[in-house]
């Protein structure tokens, strides 16, 4: 039996979608109802959902065995689990961003805002800059028009949210993806389980294209 | 009663303490404190660089001491003939990656320093063997050879920061970002690197595999190494738990050769670490070599014990009027039939019992 932490929300049912496909469908999972934990004893597997940015946490304690992480949530919190496949689901990019007309002189710290501090402090020590972070836990996009910081560093998808608010991306630190991710301990004591899945979920990367 | 009643760790202690002197190791007791210098010089090493410092009454800097092996090879006398085996049992101070808070962590483990041979390389896998399977038959040891990446390294070159961006990415068996660090390097080496990720299984799977990956005389002869290691170790009862694993990297900058991890089935990360560790004698100005390992014995408590549903066999409630020879009668009848007994005088809320034997009422229920 595998437990696989699924992340809640759309991208956590596409992902549910590629399982399904992959042969470790569990039909109880689309009936409504609150139950938190779903199992098919046949195709091997029992699902849970659980907060995004919990599912790493989940999956390093053991208490799931594989699940789906964003590429920016590994990142910044720097789990110590495998990563073996990117999804190629949920594609968005890391982006700073500021107002249209702000140009980082580079004469002062650059106060940057974000939900990423790990993220945003790597990308500015490696191009040598000198900034303040700024930690929000939401609703980043109005700390640069109240002038809270100069940037911010975050998820940008289509980059609607950033036009409707006078923001443009100014870089890209990185792009991002979900992974399909593995508990270390589970990886050596289910190894055939696990790779059977790896191989099984690869087959539907390639139509996430 | 008896062993039921020691810790996983406990226990475990014992039979590794046993286990080691049955081999010749001579154990090895330190202080809590080091002298801070020692911890700055070689910061890569340890697993955290947070340590605690303090200043002493002469004013030297401290530091609680975060790891083990850096104070028993600076203690060692550097020799190229000899050997000197120890093992230890020992508190280090860490930050733990998972809270980000100090934490107090029990470890256990030995080293070999010296002139080191085949031998010794295989009798420091088989007592990691060996010492996992005292405390779980559900163990798995996987074993790597640093050699085989490194040299694959050489061959292609590259500055630091890639060479660290690969060794993250095999480190967590991640091929599709290596394939994006590769880009524009020639296919059959991209090749190597990315298959290195999948190897994962018994000598006799995974040695005719790494034998195409094996170019030069340095992987060649690491490979090598592990066959002949391989070989040993199939003579053991045990050599069904041992694989071969290349996500297996501890610090390039101080390990070479074989390296190894031991896991334990319902503990969800790594508890035992090891490998050889030449480069760090170098560092600290040394000859010869050195190979050892450490056991994480704080996390066994994740391990279930068998734990009672009941805190106390007897509840032994008396009061004023009860004469106390019969309570000391009745609390050594029970105790010298092996139960367990808490005398109290009213019963405590949160004590769950077996029975209740209650004095001056004349009945036990």
């Amino acid at each position: 039996m595998i437990n696989v932490a699924l992340p809640k929300g759309r991208l956590g049912e596409k992902v549910y979608a590629m399982f399904e496909a992959a042969g470790y469908e569990c039909p109880s999972i689309k009936e409504n109802n609150r139950k938190l934990i779903f199992e098919n004893p046949e195709a091997g597997v029992r699902y849970f959902w659980v907060k995004p940015s919990d599912v790493s946490i989940y999956v390093e304690r053991g208490a799931a065995d594989v699940g789906v992480a964003g590429k920016d949530i590994l990142l910044e919190y720097e789990p110590d689990v495998y990563e073996l496949l990117d999804l190629n689901l949920g594609k968005c990019r890391m982006a700073v961003a500021a107002k249209k007309d702000f140009r980082d002189r580079g004469d002062r710290t650059l106060k940057v805002a974000t939900k990423f501090p790990n993220i945003a402090g790597r990308y500015y020590a490696s191009i040598g800059r000198d900034i303040d972070i700024i930690k929000l836990n939401g609703s980043i996009e109005i700390a640069p028009i109240l002038g809270l910081s100069d940037v911010i560093v975050d998820i940008v998808e289509t980059g609607t949210t950033l036009k409707e608010n006078d923001l443009e991306v100014k870089a890209t630190v990185i792009p991002i993806s979900a992974r399909f991710i593995v508990n270390k301990s589970s990886f050596r004591f289910k190894t055939a389980e696990i790779e059977r899945m790896t191989e099984k979920m690869k087959e539907q990367v390639k139509f996430n294209d | 009663m008896g062993e039921a009643l020691l810790k996983n760790e406990e226990r475990a202690l014992f039979a590794l303490r046993q286990l080691y002197r049955a081999y010749g190791y001579q154990p090895y007791k330190m202080s809590k404190f080091e002298e801070y210098d020692l911890y700055l010089r070689n910061k890569d090493f340890l697993v955290s660089d947070r340590i605690i410092a303090f200043t002493d009454t002469n004013g030297r800097l401290m530091a609680l001491k975060p790891d083990v092996t850096l104070s028993i090879i600076k203690n060692t006398e550097d020799s190229s003939s000899e050997k000197r085996k120890v093992y230890y049992n020992e508190n280090v101070y860490r930050v733990s990656p998972r809270t980000g808070h100090y934490k107090e962590i029990l470890q256990t483990g030995l080293e070999c320093i010296g002139s080191i041979d085949l031998y010794d390389l295989y009798e420091t896998v088989l007592l990691a063997a060996k010492s996992l399977a005292a405390i779980s038959e559900d163990f798995v040891l996987d074993i790597s050879h640093l050699g085989i990446l490194n040299a694959i390294l050489e061959s292609i070159g590259g500055d630091s920061a890639w060479k660290r961006g690969v060794t993250e990415c095999i480190a967590s068996k991640n091929r599709h970002d290596l394939k994006k660090l590769c880009e524009g390097l020639p296919a059959d080496q991209t090749e190597r690197l990315c298959s290195l990720i999948g190897i994962y299984g018994d000598g006799a799977t995974v040695l005719p595999q790494l034998e195409a990956l094996c170019e030069g005389e340095t992987a060649k002869a690491a490979l090598e190494e592990l066959r002949a290691l391989n070989g040993l170790l199939q003579g053991s009862p045990l050599a069904s738990r041992i694989r071969f694993d290349f996500s297996i990297v501890n610090h390039m900058s101080y390990y070479n050769g074989i390296v190894f991890r031991g896991f334990l089935a319902g503990i969800s990360e790594g508890v035992l670490s090891g490998g050889r560790y030449d480069k760090l004698l170098r560092r600290m100005g040394k000859e010869g070599g050195a190979v050892g390992f450490a056991l994480y014995l704080d996390l066994l408590e994740e391990l279930s014990s068998n734990r009672s549903d009941f805190d106390v066999d007897a509840l032994v409630l008396y009061s004023d009027s009860t004469p106390i020879e019969e309570l000391t009668e009745v609390v050594d009848r029970l105790t010298a039939a092996g139960e367990c007994v808490s005398v109290q005088k009213t019963i405590p809320q949160k004590l769950r019992y077996r029975r209740l034997v209650e004095l001056g009422k004349g009945a036990e229920q």
